[in-house]
Protein backbone atom coordinates (compact mmCIF):
# COMPACT_ATOMS: atom_id res chain seq x y z
CA UNK A 1 0.00 0.00 0.00
CA UNK A 2 1.21 3.61 -1.11
CA UNK A 3 -0.05 6.38 0.36
CA UNK A 4 0.00 9.15 -1.63
CA UNK A 5 -2.84 12.10 -0.30
CA UNK A 6 -1.02 13.72 1.92
CA UNK A 7 -1.65 16.89 0.37
CA UNK A 8 -5.39 16.19 1.32
CA UNK A 9 -4.40 14.51 5.01
CA UNK A 10 -0.48 13.43 6.43
CA UNK A 11 -0.26 9.75 7.14
CA UNK A 12 0.95 8.24 8.88
CA UNK A 13 1.79 10.81 11.96
CA UNK A 14 4.74 11.27 13.41
CA UNK A 15 5.61 8.61 16.71
CA UNK A 16 4.26 9.99 19.52
CA UNK A 17 1.18 11.51 18.30
CA UNK A 18 -1.57 8.94 18.84
CA UNK A 19 0.27 8.07 22.42
CA UNK A 20 -0.29 11.60 23.07
CA UNK A 21 -4.09 11.62 22.68
CA UNK A 22 -4.70 8.41 24.57
CA UNK A 23 -2.80 9.45 27.37
CA UNK A 24 -5.04 12.97 27.18
CA UNK A 25 -8.64 10.84 27.07
CA UNK A 26 -7.09 8.17 29.47
CA UNK A 27 -4.61 10.22 32.35
CA UNK A 28 -6.15 13.69 31.57
CA UNK A 29 -9.60 14.61 29.87
CA UNK A 30 -10.49 17.40 32.25
CA UNK A 31 -11.85 21.02 30.26
CA UNK A 32 -8.96 23.50 29.76
CA UNK A 33 -9.34 27.06 31.03
CA UNK A 34 -12.47 26.55 33.75
CA UNK A 35 -12.37 24.47 36.47
CA UNK A 36 -8.77 25.10 38.27
CA UNK A 37 -8.61 21.81 39.32
CA UNK A 38 -5.05 19.41 38.53
CA UNK A 39 -6.56 18.14 35.41
CA UNK A 40 -7.87 21.38 34.31
CA UNK A 41 -4.49 22.80 34.57
CA UNK A 42 -2.68 20.11 32.92
CA UNK A 43 -5.17 20.37 29.93
CA UNK A 44 -4.65 24.08 29.81
CA UNK A 45 -1.03 23.56 29.73
CA UNK A 46 -0.95 20.82 27.29
CA UNK A 47 -3.26 23.50 24.66
CA UNK A 48 -0.95 26.16 25.64
CA UNK A 49 2.10 23.61 25.04
CA UNK A 50 1.02 23.13 21.63
CA UNK A 51 0.03 27.15 21.21
CA UNK A 52 4.31 27.35 21.72
CA UNK A 53 5.34 25.04 19.61
CA UNK A 54 3.25 26.32 16.56
CA UNK A 55 4.51 29.68 17.52
CA UNK A 56 8.29 28.29 17.36
CA UNK A 57 7.14 26.20 13.97
CA UNK A 58 6.11 29.57 12.05
CA UNK A 59 8.39 32.20 13.69
CA UNK A 60 5.52 34.03 15.40
CA UNK A 61 7.11 35.93 18.60
CA UNK A 62 3.33 35.88 20.51
CA UNK A 63 2.39 31.93 21.31
CA UNK A 64 -1.26 34.22 22.61
CA UNK A 65 -1.70 35.51 19.33
CA UNK A 66 -1.69 31.38 17.89
CA UNK A 67 -5.67 31.23 17.65
CA UNK A 68 -7.24 27.38 17.47
CA UNK A 69 -9.56 26.59 15.19
CA UNK A 70 -10.66 23.49 13.26
CA UNK A 71 -9.14 23.66 10.60
CA UNK A 72 -7.30 25.92 8.03
CA UNK A 73 -10.92 26.71 6.35
CA UNK A 74 -12.34 28.10 9.83
CA UNK A 75 -9.10 29.82 10.05
CA UNK A 76 -9.42 31.86 6.43
CA UNK A 77 -13.28 32.39 7.15
CA UNK A 78 -12.49 34.26 10.66
CA UNK A 79 -9.75 36.10 8.84
CA UNK A 80 -11.90 37.30 5.65
CA UNK A 81 -14.84 37.47 7.15
CA UNK A 82 -13.99 38.99 10.43
CA UNK A 83 -11.91 41.77 8.64
CA UNK A 84 -13.58 42.72 5.47
CA UNK A 85 -16.59 44.73 4.96
CA UNK A 86 -18.76 46.18 2.53
CA UNK A 87 -16.53 48.86 0.48
CA UNK A 88 -12.97 47.08 1.46
CA UNK A 89 -11.33 46.00 -1.48
CA UNK A 90 -9.44 42.64 -1.38
CA UNK A 91 -7.11 41.05 -3.77
CA UNK A 92 -6.12 37.27 -4.40
CA UNK A 93 -5.03 35.15 -6.99
CA UNK A 94 -6.72 32.33 -9.53
CA UNK A 95 -5.10 29.05 -7.93
CA UNK A 96 -6.95 29.31 -4.38
CA UNK A 97 -8.72 26.85 -2.72
CA UNK A 98 -12.43 27.40 -2.09
CA UNK A 99 -11.98 27.68 1.29
CA UNK A 100 -10.64 30.95 0.31
CA UNK A 101 -12.86 31.58 -2.81
CA UNK A 102 -16.08 30.71 -1.43
CA UNK A 103 -15.91 33.01 1.64
CA UNK A 104 -14.73 35.75 -0.70
CA UNK A 105 -17.43 35.25 -3.30
CA UNK A 106 -20.11 35.48 -0.01
CA UNK A 107 -18.34 38.86 0.90
CA UNK A 108 -18.27 39.93 -2.69
CA UNK A 109 -22.34 39.63 -2.66
CA UNK A 110 -22.17 41.75 0.83
CA UNK A 111 -20.53 44.73 -1.17
CA UNK A 112 -16.79 43.11 -0.47
CA UNK A 113 -14.96 44.11 -3.95
CA UNK A 114 -12.99 41.28 -5.23
CA UNK A 115 -9.57 41.02 -7.33
CA UNK A 116 -8.65 37.69 -9.09
CA UNK A 117 -4.70 38.20 -10.04
CA UNK A 118 -4.28 35.91 -12.62
CA UNK A 119 -1.37 33.19 -12.46
CA UNK A 120 0.43 31.93 -14.72
CA UNK A 121 -0.45 28.09 -16.46
CA UNK A 122 2.38 26.53 -14.45
CA UNK A 123 0.53 28.19 -11.07
CA UNK A 124 3.22 31.13 -10.53
CA UNK A 125 2.02 34.52 -9.54
CA UNK A 126 4.35 37.87 -10.37
CA UNK A 127 4.26 40.10 -7.70
CA UNK A 128 4.25 43.17 -9.59
CA UNK A 129 0.61 41.74 -10.37
CA UNK A 130 -0.37 41.59 -6.93
CA UNK A 131 1.35 45.66 -6.58
CA UNK A 132 -0.46 46.97 -9.70
CA UNK A 133 -4.10 45.64 -7.95
CA UNK A 134 -3.86 47.07 -5.07
CA UNK A 135 -6.36 50.15 -4.50
CA UNK A 136 -6.83 53.08 -1.94
CA UNK A 137 -9.31 50.56 -0.30
CA UNK A 138 -7.34 47.51 -0.53
CA UNK A 139 -7.89 46.11 3.08
CA UNK A 140 -6.31 43.10 2.42
CA UNK A 141 -4.12 40.64 0.09
CA UNK A 142 -4.77 37.11 0.60
CA UNK A 143 -3.09 33.97 -0.88
CA UNK A 144 -2.09 30.49 -0.79
CA UNK A 145 1.30 29.79 0.04
CA UNK A 146 1.52 26.67 -2.32
CA UNK A 147 -1.47 25.52 -4.69
CA UNK A 148 -3.18 22.51 -3.42
CA UNK A 149 -3.95 21.37 -6.75
CA UNK A 150 -0.43 21.71 -8.70
CA UNK A 151 2.12 22.87 -5.62
CA UNK A 152 3.67 25.97 -6.86
CA UNK A 153 4.78 28.15 -4.41
CA UNK A 154 3.36 31.47 -4.56
CA UNK A 155 5.67 34.33 -3.79
CA UNK A 156 5.02 35.34 0.10
CA UNK A 157 7.73 37.45 1.07
CA UNK A 158 8.02 39.48 -2.10
CA UNK A 159 3.99 39.94 -1.52
CA UNK A 160 4.94 40.62 2.06
CA UNK A 161 7.25 43.32 1.34
CA UNK A 162 4.50 45.21 -1.23
CA UNK A 163 2.13 45.07 1.77
CA UNK A 164 4.28 46.57 4.02
CA UNK A 165 5.13 49.11 1.55
CA UNK A 166 1.70 50.04 0.80
CA UNK A 167 -0.26 50.03 4.33
CA UNK A 168 -2.18 46.39 3.27
CA UNK A 169 -2.56 43.69 5.17
CA UNK A 170 -1.33 39.79 4.33
CA UNK A 171 -3.44 37.38 4.87
CA UNK A 172 -1.67 33.27 3.65
CA UNK A 173 -3.52 30.25 3.74
CA UNK A 174 -0.56 27.88 4.76
CA UNK A 175 -2.18 24.66 4.32
CA UNK A 176 -0.09 23.12 1.77
CA UNK A 177 3.37 24.72 2.95
CA UNK A 178 3.25 24.69 6.93
CA UNK A 179 5.45 21.85 8.22
CA UNK A 180 6.73 20.89 4.89
CA UNK A 181 8.31 24.12 3.77
CA UNK A 182 9.40 27.16 5.98
CA UNK A 183 6.87 29.82 6.73
CA UNK A 184 8.46 32.52 8.75
CA UNK A 185 5.57 34.92 10.01
CA UNK A 186 8.09 37.83 10.32
CA UNK A 187 10.32 37.11 7.68
CA UNK A 188 7.56 36.81 5.31
CA UNK A 189 5.97 39.91 6.94
CA UNK A 190 2.68 37.62 7.32
CA UNK A 191 0.13 39.41 9.34
CA UNK A 192 -1.97 36.60 9.36
CA UNK A 193 -1.66 33.04 8.34
CA UNK A 194 -3.91 30.19 8.80
CA UNK A 195 -2.91 26.60 9.11
CA UNK A 196 -4.00 23.50 9.51
CA UNK A 197 -2.76 20.62 11.63
CA UNK A 198 -3.63 17.33 10.13
CA UNK A 199 -1.62 17.97 6.93
CA UNK A 200 2.09 18.12 7.35
CA UNK A 201 2.18 19.63 11.09
CA UNK A 202 1.66 15.84 11.73
CA UNK A 203 -1.26 16.65 14.10
CA UNK A 204 -5.07 15.25 13.83
CA UNK A 205 -7.81 16.17 12.38
CA UNK A 206 -9.94 19.08 13.69
CA UNK A 207 -6.82 20.87 14.77
CA UNK A 208 -5.74 24.17 12.91
CA UNK A 209 -5.79 27.92 13.45
CA UNK A 210 -5.11 31.30 12.35
CA UNK A 211 -2.28 33.33 13.47
CA UNK A 212 -2.72 36.86 14.25
CA UNK A 213 0.26 39.28 13.64
CA UNK A 214 0.93 42.42 15.87
CA UNK A 215 -0.14 44.86 12.55
CA UNK A 216 -3.84 43.11 13.10
CA UNK A 217 -5.75 45.28 15.55
CA UNK A 218 -8.34 42.84 17.10
CA UNK A 219 -10.97 45.50 17.56
CA UNK A 220 -10.93 45.32 13.75
CA UNK A 221 -11.50 41.52 13.67
CA UNK A 222 -14.25 40.26 14.78
CA UNK A 223 -14.71 36.69 16.27
CA UNK A 224 -16.54 33.86 14.23
CA UNK A 225 -18.25 33.28 17.30
CA UNK A 226 -19.08 34.16 20.66
CA UNK A 227 -19.77 32.13 23.61
CA UNK A 228 -18.12 30.62 26.75
CA UNK A 229 -13.90 31.69 27.42
CA UNK A 230 -13.74 30.71 30.95
CA UNK A 231 -12.50 34.08 31.50
CA UNK A 232 -14.11 37.62 31.78
CA UNK A 233 -17.71 35.07 33.25
CA UNK A 234 -19.46 37.91 34.84
CA UNK A 235 -19.75 40.11 31.49
CA UNK A 236 -22.15 39.05 28.51
CA UNK A 237 -19.90 40.39 26.19
CA UNK A 238 -17.21 38.71 24.49
CA UNK A 239 -13.85 39.26 25.86
CA UNK A 240 -11.88 41.75 23.97
CA UNK A 241 -8.34 40.02 24.14
CA UNK A 242 -6.90 37.43 22.70
CA UNK A 243 -6.85 34.50 22.15
CA UNK A 244 -10.41 33.91 24.17
CA UNK A 245 -11.88 36.89 21.58
CA UNK A 246 -11.73 33.78 18.84
CA UNK A 247 -11.80 30.87 21.31
CA UNK A 248 -15.22 29.97 22.42
CA UNK A 249 -16.44 26.67 23.50
CA UNK A 250 -14.39 24.04 24.40
CA UNK A 251 -11.33 22.96 22.80
CA UNK A 252 -10.20 19.98 20.34
CA UNK A 253 -7.72 19.41 23.33
CA UNK A 254 -7.40 15.68 22.49
CA UNK A 255 -6.19 17.00 19.07
CA UNK A 256 -3.86 19.72 20.21
CA UNK A 257 -2.45 17.22 22.41
CA UNK A 258 -1.69 15.07 19.68
CA UNK A 259 -0.70 18.38 17.15
CA UNK A 260 1.88 19.82 19.67
CA UNK A 261 3.92 16.51 19.54
CA UNK A 262 3.45 16.17 15.88
CA UNK A 263 5.11 20.13 15.29
CA UNK A 264 8.02 18.80 18.05
CA UNK A 265 8.79 16.17 16.09
CA UNK A 266 8.86 18.65 13.04
CA UNK A 267 11.15 21.05 15.14
CA UNK A 268 12.95 18.00 16.42
CA UNK A 269 13.82 17.07 12.36
CA UNK A 270 13.97 20.17 11.35
CA UNK A 271 11.55 21.62 7.77
CA UNK A 272 14.94 21.61 5.93
CA UNK A 273 15.61 18.47 6.02
CA UNK A 274 12.15 17.56 5.49
CA UNK A 275 11.95 19.88 2.67
CA UNK A 276 14.96 18.45 1.67
CA UNK A 277 13.32 14.78 1.16
CA UNK A 278 10.40 15.91 -0.06
CA UNK A 279 11.91 17.95 -2.86
CA UNK A 280 14.02 14.84 -3.79
CA UNK A 281 10.87 12.53 -3.99
CA UNK A 282 9.13 15.23 -6.09
CA UNK A 283 12.17 15.61 -8.57
CA UNK A 284 12.02 12.37 -8.81
CA UNK A 285 8.30 11.48 -9.14
CA UNK A 286 8.01 14.45 -11.90
CA UNK A 287 11.15 13.21 -13.91
CA UNK A 288 9.88 9.91 -13.89
CA UNK A 289 6.41 11.23 -15.42
CA UNK A 290 7.68 13.37 -17.89
CA UNK A 291 9.87 10.29 -19.70
CA UNK A 292 6.67 8.16 -20.01
CA UNK A 293 5.04 9.99 -23.68
CA UNK A 294 0.82 9.80 -22.45
CA UNK A 295 1.56 11.47 -19.14
CA UNK A 296 0.97 15.14 -18.95
CA UNK A 297 2.47 16.68 -16.08
CA UNK A 298 1.18 20.06 -14.49
CA UNK A 299 3.06 22.69 -12.80
CA UNK A 300 6.72 24.35 -13.09
CA UNK A 301 8.32 20.66 -13.55
CA UNK A 302 10.81 21.85 -11.14
CA UNK A 303 11.17 20.69 -7.60
CA UNK A 304 12.25 23.79 -5.97
CA UNK A 305 9.36 25.76 -7.09
CA UNK A 306 6.91 23.53 -5.64
CA UNK A 307 5.77 21.56 -2.92
CA UNK A 308 5.66 17.56 -3.26
CA UNK A 309 2.44 18.04 -4.63
CA UNK A 310 2.51 17.11 -8.31
CA UNK A 311 -0.32 17.06 -10.98
CA UNK A 312 -0.77 14.71 -13.61
CA UNK A 313 -3.28 13.03 -16.13
CA UNK A 314 -2.95 10.19 -18.54
CA UNK A 315 -3.71 11.14 -21.99
CA UNK A 316 -7.00 9.55 -23.17
CA UNK A 317 -7.76 8.44 -19.34
CA UNK A 318 -10.10 10.07 -16.65
CA UNK A 319 -8.74 11.03 -13.80
CA UNK A 320 -11.33 9.53 -11.80
CA UNK A 321 -10.52 5.81 -13.75
CA UNK A 322 -7.07 6.47 -12.89
CA UNK A 323 -7.26 6.99 -9.11
CA UNK A 324 -9.60 4.00 -9.37
CA UNK A 325 -7.04 1.75 -10.98
CA UNK A 326 -4.29 2.95 -9.21
CA UNK A 327 -6.21 1.97 -5.46
CA UNK A 328 -7.61 -1.25 -7.01
CA UNK A 329 -4.92 -2.74 -9.02
CA UNK A 330 -1.58 -0.95 -7.24
CA UNK A 331 -3.11 -0.26 -3.98
CA UNK A 332 -1.83 3.32 -4.67
CA UNK A 333 -4.07 5.93 -2.77
CA UNK A 334 -4.34 9.72 -4.05
CA UNK A 335 -6.58 11.91 -5.12
CA UNK A 336 -8.15 12.90 -8.28
CA UNK A 337 -10.56 15.47 -9.44
CA UNK A 338 -10.66 18.86 -8.51
CA UNK A 339 -9.37 19.33 -5.36
CA UNK A 340 -11.82 21.80 -4.05
CA UNK A 341 -10.23 24.58 -6.25
CA UNK A 342 -12.01 25.29 -9.44
CA UNK A 343 -10.06 28.46 -10.19
CA UNK A 344 -6.64 26.48 -9.87
CA UNK A 345 -7.57 23.66 -12.43
CA UNK A 346 -9.17 26.78 -14.74
CA UNK A 347 -5.99 28.41 -14.21
CA UNK A 348 -3.53 25.52 -15.23
CA UNK A 349 -6.47 24.44 -17.85
CA UNK A 350 -7.58 21.41 -16.30
CA UNK A 351 -11.34 22.49 -16.09
CA UNK A 352 -13.84 20.71 -15.60
CA UNK A 353 -11.83 17.50 -16.20
CA UNK A 354 -9.39 17.47 -13.31
CA UNK A 355 -5.93 15.86 -12.43
CA UNK A 356 -4.56 13.01 -10.66
CA UNK A 357 -2.90 14.37 -7.66
CA UNK A 358 -0.19 12.70 -6.04
CA UNK A 359 0.24 14.29 -2.82
CA UNK A 360 4.15 13.42 -1.11
CA UNK A 361 4.99 13.98 2.59
CA UNK A 362 7.69 13.22 4.95
CA UNK A 363 6.95 9.61 5.79
CA UNK A 364 7.29 8.51 1.64
CA UNK A 365 10.20 6.74 0.32
CA UNK A 366 11.58 6.28 -3.12
CA UNK A 367 11.02 3.52 -3.49
CA UNK A 368 7.46 3.88 -3.62
CA UNK A 369 8.13 7.19 -6.11
CA UNK A 370 9.51 3.69 -8.08
CA UNK A 371 6.78 1.48 -7.67
CA UNK A 372 4.18 4.08 -8.57
CA UNK A 373 6.11 5.50 -11.44
CA UNK A 374 5.95 1.82 -12.83
CA UNK A 375 2.43 1.12 -12.14
CA UNK A 376 1.29 4.65 -13.87
CA UNK A 377 3.82 3.53 -16.68
CA UNK A 378 1.54 0.20 -17.12
CA UNK A 379 -1.96 2.27 -17.34
CA UNK A 380 -0.24 5.15 -20.06
CA UNK A 381 1.21 1.67 -22.16
CA UNK A 382 -2.52 0.76 -22.40
CA UNK A 383 -3.78 3.64 -23.88
CA UNK A 384 -1.14 4.17 -26.12
CA UNK B 1 7.28 38.38 58.07
CA UNK B 2 6.09 36.84 54.84
CA UNK B 3 6.32 33.53 55.56
CA UNK B 4 2.42 31.80 55.05
CA UNK B 5 1.15 34.82 53.39
CA UNK B 6 0.22 34.72 49.61
CA UNK B 7 -0.22 37.35 46.53
CA UNK B 8 -2.44 35.90 43.58
CA UNK B 9 -1.33 37.23 40.39
CA UNK B 10 -4.63 37.66 37.97
CA UNK B 11 -4.51 37.35 34.37
CA UNK B 12 -6.65 37.82 31.87
CA UNK B 13 -7.28 33.92 30.23
CA UNK B 14 -6.61 30.45 30.96
CA UNK B 15 -3.69 30.76 29.02
CA UNK B 16 -2.29 33.89 29.61
CA UNK B 17 -2.16 32.07 33.28
CA UNK B 18 -0.57 28.97 31.86
CA UNK B 19 2.01 31.09 30.56
CA UNK B 20 2.78 32.96 33.55
CA UNK B 21 3.02 29.85 35.19
CA UNK B 22 5.80 28.52 32.74
CA UNK B 23 7.76 31.71 33.01
CA UNK B 24 7.35 32.17 36.94
CA UNK B 25 8.97 28.19 37.21
CA UNK B 26 11.53 29.28 34.58
CA UNK B 27 12.97 31.98 37.42
CA UNK B 28 12.17 29.85 40.40
CA UNK B 29 9.13 31.26 41.35
CA UNK B 30 7.17 28.23 42.40
CA UNK B 31 3.99 29.14 41.16
CA UNK B 32 0.45 27.08 42.21
CA UNK B 33 -2.76 27.63 39.99
CA UNK B 34 -5.96 28.16 42.16
CA UNK B 35 -9.39 28.96 41.19
CA UNK B 36 -10.19 32.77 41.16
CA UNK B 37 -11.20 33.65 44.55
CA UNK B 38 -14.69 34.69 44.59
CA UNK B 39 -13.96 38.36 46.34
CA UNK B 40 -11.47 39.33 43.58
CA UNK B 41 -12.87 38.89 40.36
CA UNK B 42 -15.83 36.22 38.88
CA UNK B 43 -14.06 34.84 36.23
CA UNK B 44 -14.27 30.96 36.70
CA UNK B 45 -10.71 30.94 35.38
CA UNK B 46 -7.63 29.90 37.55
CA UNK B 47 -5.04 32.56 38.78
CA UNK B 48 -1.75 31.91 40.27
CA UNK B 49 -1.05 31.86 44.18
CA UNK B 50 2.79 32.87 44.90
CA UNK B 51 4.39 33.59 48.44
CA UNK B 52 3.81 37.27 48.99
CA UNK B 53 7.81 37.57 49.12
CA UNK B 54 8.13 36.94 45.88
CA UNK B 55 5.52 39.52 44.61
CA UNK B 56 8.06 41.83 43.19
CA UNK B 57 10.15 39.63 41.41
CA UNK B 58 6.81 37.79 39.96
CA UNK B 59 5.68 40.97 38.77
CA UNK B 60 8.95 41.71 37.56
CA UNK B 61 8.98 38.81 35.38
CA UNK B 62 6.04 39.06 33.91
CA UNK B 63 6.02 42.20 32.69
CA UNK B 64 9.84 41.67 31.57
CA UNK B 65 7.83 38.91 29.08
CA UNK B 66 5.23 41.66 28.26
CA UNK B 67 2.47 39.96 29.78
CA UNK B 68 -0.42 41.72 31.03
CA UNK B 69 -1.71 41.61 34.85
CA UNK B 70 -5.48 42.06 35.46
CA UNK B 71 -4.52 42.15 39.41
CA UNK B 72 -1.74 41.55 41.94
CA UNK B 73 -3.63 40.90 45.54
CA UNK B 74 -2.18 40.03 48.91
CA UNK B 75 -4.47 37.76 50.36
CA UNK B 76 -5.26 35.91 53.61
CA UNK B 77 -3.57 31.89 53.61
CA UNK B 78 -7.67 31.16 54.54
CA UNK B 79 -8.70 32.65 51.10
CA UNK B 80 -5.77 30.53 49.44
CA UNK B 81 -5.68 26.63 50.07
CA UNK B 82 -3.92 24.81 52.21
CA UNK B 83 -0.76 25.87 52.35
CA UNK B 84 2.63 24.14 51.01
CA UNK B 85 0.40 22.03 48.66
CA UNK B 86 2.12 22.29 45.10
CA UNK B 87 0.36 21.12 42.01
Amino acid sequence: MIYFDNAATSWPKPPGVAEAMTRFLEQVGANPGRAAHRRAVESGRIVYGAREAVAELFNAPDPLRVVWGKNVTEALNLALCGLLRPGDHVVTSSTEHNSMMRPLRALEREGVEVTVVQCTPQGQLDPAGVAAAIRPNTRLVALNHASNVVGTLLPAAEVGAICRQRDVLLLVDAAQTGGAYPVDVQANQIDLLAFTGHKSLGGPMGTGGLIVGGRVDEAQLEPLMRGGTGSRSEHELQPDFMPDRYESGTPNVVGLAGLAVGVRWLLARGVDAIRAHEVALARALIAGLQAIPAVIVYGTLDAGLQTATVAFNVAGMAPSEAGLRLDDEYGIMCRVGLHCAPAAHKTIGTFPGGTVRFGLGAFNSMDEVEVALAAVRELAGEVQ
Amino acid sequence: MTAGKYTVILLYATSHAIRAEKLLKQASIPPKMIPVPRHLSSSCGVCIRIARADREAAQQVLQQAGMEIEGLYDISPRAAGKPGRQA
